[in-house]
């Protein structure tokens, strides 16, 4: 029996009968949200799960793909065009952005990021005449593909699931593609890699540039969502958030990154109901998570039930005593959870 | 003439405000190869207990001192308690540097308020100084001179003394210090306990300047991340030099160049790092 | 970490909220409650408009025991932390799990903006302080109402003081470069030149301006005056360093709206003695409202209240009022609820009388405010009341509203000196 295939269809059996199970549009709302940003994360897995090089410039992905597809639909393009439009120049941004960056690598790598994610901010507020400034830009209606309304949250809702399950399926396609265990080979044994015949950078590039468009393709998700955008879409917080996303759940694995979009959403939008301090309790769940699972919480849990199958398998004497469990302090990581291992 | 002589001095003086944010920042990184980014939240808690040690009636530069020492408490508690099984997951280091950061901001939010607090300058320093006839704050000059001397310091503890010998090793080959008996570990700790500790400083000193208010974390951050991006990272000259560097295009390019004032730092980096990834001083760094 | 008492019990499902538990037993039992959402800022950097916002709400709503002419209301609190995607999914908590009738907040204009659609989808009647023109000009939410003023209303008042009162004929303006700082200078500017002053200088920091020495070294010194509008703690900062190299007293500070903000008065020390700014509101407003509002913040919470504690204050006086038109019956109309909104004159708010024009926004006096020391603290005391003043200053809505919105070119410089 294939157990992720299985947990996979069960996944989607819960996710498509959810707005049946009597909440209210709010919370199917929510879900949306979740869906969007977990989105918005597995594209940064992309470049910093599987790629091993943290990016903390990723907003401007987001940003671009809902400003630019908000003024093609305001100067009278229709949705479709929009979307396309603003998709091709998602990527080609990122094409361009990926080149300047990939010069570099380890906190190199980061900061040209994070200063052309600046750049994008700044122009957001100071090209008034293309952004509107800090007054941001409406998008006048959802799009309606195929004659079907998005206007209501279930409808939303559902539309959301069908792009998150088909960009999910491509980048596990991907992941699992010859062009994807170059890139994971690219991130564990660059050296090799480049002995081997590959390409490392034309590697990192190309993911980066497919990471730019499923960000960007969350983005569209999101302009669609919110029907507004503001530079704040475009912040370094936004960038911040979307990295911490994916690396409390597990950067490198596929469903540690919808893991941490799950809880930051919930923290930020429910939690905050609860608890005035919630942005302490958002740091305090970081730490905390990174005391117990120093690889993020997939790669964590599934550390612990295979120690917790070992501890049972042992107990009842199948194990042999030479097959120690690892030490604590050399944490032996999921297969798919490796980290870059630069100096 | 007077434009020249004015944005030159400011160039230098915020550069050498620029050199006590980063240098610790720079320090934690050659040694430990970890970016802190929970630097900035230094920096602002720095400022705040400053502000909170003046009203206390202490003097300015014990307060300095006292806001480095807590700030840096802070540090060594974070490295022992956290930083330290981290070794090497670089991914899991900015989780926790920045779940910290969170944790700091929102907590001075808690103590100190949202609303901005001074730091005042010592009293004899609050009046400007002129030069040819033009006002220029003497404090700035002050701490301008305060990290040229950071610097000094700086540099004599790592060329003369045996600590500053075995950060260098480390620096150069960690498994070659640890071969031969250096206490890495202890190193760790005390490197970032001087880097926590300049962080916590620099916040007091660069109080009178900044002020404290919830925000100055996130402003400094990116800061103190181009400084030893461009100066080349964990070298304390090019951190040093850096400072200078980014304190001129700063003031001189937001004063040219008005219009490019909201990427008048990052536009530069990004050139800089494309065409030479390892920094202006990679060559001349060791 | 504290745990707010009301959102927990709210979370809870506890029913009854505490405001309802508070009221007289004969109340409770016959009207159900007029429910309020209550969007502001209580994380980040924005948060200390925000806390002064939830100040200002806090002590009305003690005051009048939780009863609005005579109907009990209940006040659900939210905390966007100042982003905009945030702020939509806590709207859409109030007016669905809530059932709010009518929302006041947000704080920031992106995240008024943010939440025009559902605003209007919704048809809530929302009080908000976000300053942005176009929510009550070119862009105006038929659900929107505002009591503060505009970004310009108030520069409108001082570019004209500045010109007749004060005779001054050059002026050089410096401002945050973002859409609050734009229509703020360009409000001064408009007025100003019109009546004979010229602008020479215009300087725009970025938002998140490490230090402002650049600036302040490039400001002219030949002039007769510097408008400066700032947000948050950036008008604090400039202040300081303004000081620092010296220019305290060789040419006159002029403030914009929350520049010298009570907020942000009592740091700022004797430096700040002196200074001219212009509010919808000051402190030392001397009307039996403001009497008891600033005693109580006083009292309550140990600051004088500015620009953001009295917008909710006064927000509350304008709902109550609104309430008292509709009666218990018609508090969920929110048709006649947002007609009587903007269609009452309230004449005992704390900022003085109000009445709104049909775009939503507040008509209402403007205060020219100088810095001085009362018994120990520092007071912005009202040296001139521009009365009932509206958004388009005396240009009348459709000449003014013929004009692009304000911005950073418009009304185009044209005296700028190299």
């Amino acid at each position: 029996m294939n157990r992720p295939l299985l947990a996979c269809l069960i996944a989607l059996v819960l996710l498509v009968v959810l707005p049946h199970l009597g909440m209210g549009d709010y919370y199917i709302n929510l879900f949306s949200q979740i869906l969007i940003f977990a989105l918005f994360a597995a594209s940064v897995n992309l470049i910093v799960g599987y790629g091993g090089m943290i990016s903390l410039g990723h907003a401007a992905y987001l940003g671009i793909a809902a400003y630019s597809c908000t003024w093609l639909v305001t100067h009278g393009y229709g949705q479709l065009t929009a979307a396309l439009g603003a998709l091709m120049l998602t990527t080609l941004v990122a094409a361009v952005f990926g080149m300047l960056a990939l010069r570099a690598t380890g906190l190199s790598f980061l900061m040209i990021t994070l200063a052309l994610g600046q750049i994008v901010w700044g122009l957001a507020y100071r090209w008034v005449a293309l952004t509107n400034g800090d007054n941001g830009m409406a998008l006048p209606a959802r799009p309606a593909p195929f004659g079907i309304s998005l206007n209501g949250a279930t409808s939303f809702y559902y539309f959301a699931l069908l792009v998150f399950a088909c960009a999910i399926f491509c980048i596990w396609r991907m992941v699992h593609s010859p062009f994807g265990a170059a890139l994971k080979g690219a991130r564990d044994q660059p050296r090799r890699m480049s002995m081997l015949g590959h390409d490392v950078w034309m590697i990192r590039w190309l993911a980066f540039i497919l990471s730019g468009f499923w960000a960007g393709v969350a983005g569209l998700l999101f302009i669609y969502y919110q029907k507004f955008v503001s530079p704040y879409a475009l912040s370094l917080q936004q960038s911040a958030e979307v990295l911490l996303m994916t690396i409390l759940g597990g950067a490198g694995t596929l469903s540690g990154p919808v893991v941490g979009a799950v809880i930051v959403t919930l923290v930020k939008n429910v939690a905050s109901s609860y608890v005035e301090r919630w942005n302490a309790l958002l740091g305090l769940i970081f730490v905390v998570a990174v005391m117990f699972m120093p690889h993020g919480i997939v790669p964590g849990l599934v550390q612990w039930r295979r120690a917790a199958t070992r501890r049972k398998a042992k107990a009842v004497g199948l194990v042999p005593p030479t097959a120690e469990p690892p030490r604590a302090d050399t944490p032996r990581p999921a297969p798919d959870a490796k980290l870059e291992r630069s100096a | 003439m007077q434009f020249w002589l004015i944005q030159t001095l400011n160039s230098v003086a915020f550069g050498g405000l620029l050199f006590l944010l980063s240098s610790g920042f720079s320090l934690i990184f050659g040694l430990m190869r970890m970016p802190n980014l929970a630097h900035g939240a230094f920096f602002m808690l720095g400022a705040y207990f400053g502000a909170s040690f003046l009203a206390w009636g202490i003097n300015f530069w014990l307060a300095a001192l006292l806001s480095g020492l807590a700030v840096g408490a802070l540090g060594l508690i974070m490295e022992r308690g956290l930083l330290r099984r981290l070794a090497g997951n670089g991914q899991g280091q900015v989780l926790v540097t920045l779940g910290i950061s969170f944790i700091i901001a929102d907590v001075c939010l808690m103590v100190w308020t949202g609303d901005p607090v001074p730091v005042p300058a010592p009293q004899g320093l609050r009046a400007p100084t002129f030069f040819i006839g033009y006002a220029f704050p003497t404090y700035r000059l002050v701490v301008l001179g305060v990290a040229i001397l950071a610097a000094i310091a700086l540099h004599v503890l790592m060329e003369r003394t045996r600590l500053g010998a075995m950060i260098r090793a480390g620096v150069d080959d960690m498994e070659m210090a640890r071969g031969v008996g250096i206490p890495v570990s202890r190193l760790f700790m005390l490197v970032f306990l001087l880097g926590a500790a300049l962080a916590g400083l620099g916040g007091t000193i660069g109080g009178p300047i900044m002020s404290a208010y919830p925000g100055l974390d996130a402003d400094m951050l990116p800061l103190a991340l181009v400084v030893v991006i461009l100066g080349g990272v964990g070298s304390l000259a090019g951190a040093f030099v850096g400072s200078f560097i980014v304190g001129f295009i700063y003031n001189f390019g937001t004063a040219l160049f008005p219009d490019f004032a909201y990427v008048i730092l990052f536009l530069p980096m990004v050139l800089v790092l494309v065409l030479m990834p390892q920094g202006l001083f990679a060559g001349a760094a060791r | 970490m504290t745990f707010d008492r009301r959102s927990v019990l709210k979370g809870i499902g506890a029913g009854v909220g505490v405001a309802a538990i508070g009221m007289p037993a004969v109340l409770r039992a016959q009207t159900k409650p007029f429910r309020i959402g209550f969007m502001t800022v209580k994380t980040g950097p924005l948060a200390s408009g925000g806390i002064q916002l939830e100040q200002g709400l806090n002590i009305y709503m003690k005051e009048r025991n939780n009863i609005l002419a005579g109907i009990p209301v209940e006040v659900f609190t939210v905390d966007t932390g100042g982003a905009p995607a945030v702020a939509l999914t806590k709207m859409q908590e109030l007016v669905e799990r809530n059932q709010i009738s009518c929302l006041i907040g947000p704080l920031s204009t992106q995240e008024a903006l943010a939440l025009d659609d559902v605003i209007r989808q919704t048809k809530t009647p929302t009080v908000s302080v976000a300053a942005a023109d176009d929510m009550t000009q070119r862009r105006a939410n038929p659900w929107f109402v505002r009591v503060t003023a505009t970004s310009s209303q108030c520069s409108h008042v001082m570019g004209d003081y500045a010109a007749k009162d004060l005779k001054y004929k050059r002026a050089v303006t410096i401002a945050d470069d973002i859409a609050y700082g734009h229509e703020q200078n360009a409000g001064f500017q408009q007025v100003f030149e019109a009546d004979g002053g010229k602008v020479v200088q215009k300087l725009w920091p970025p938002l998140a301006v490490p230090d402002y020495g650049t600036y302040i070294a490039q400001l002219k010194t030949n002039v007769d005056c510097v408008f400066a509008a700032f947000a948050g703690s950036n008008g604090f900062r400039f202040f300081r360093q303004f000081n620092e190299y010296g220019l305290k007293g060789k040419v006159p500070l002029l403030g914009g709206m929350t520049a010298f903000d009570e907020a942000l008065l009592q740091q700022m020390g004797d430096d700040a003695i002196g200074l001219l700014s212009v509010n919808y509101y000051s402190a030392e407003l001397d009307n039996p409202a403001n009497k008891k509002f600033v005693e109580a913040m006083r009292r309550d919470y140990k600051v004088d209240p500015g620009y953001y504690g009295a917008a909710t204050y006064t927000a509350a006086a304008v709902l109550e009022a609104a309430l008292k038109t509709v009666g218990p019956k018609g508090m969920d109309d929110k048709e006649a609820l947002m007609k009587a909104l903007r269609t009452n004159k309230v004449e005992d708010t704390c900022r003085g009388p109000v009445s709104f024009d049909t775009y939503g926004n507040v008509v209402g006096n403007v205060y020219i405010r100088k810095v001085e020391k009362k018994g120990g603290r520092l007071v912005n005391s009202v040296i001139k009341t521009y009365e009932n003043v509206s958004q388009f200053w005396n240009y009348g809505p459709e000449a003014f509203l013929k004009n692009p919105v304000y911005s950073r070119d418009y009304p185009p410089a044209k005296n700028l000196e190299p």
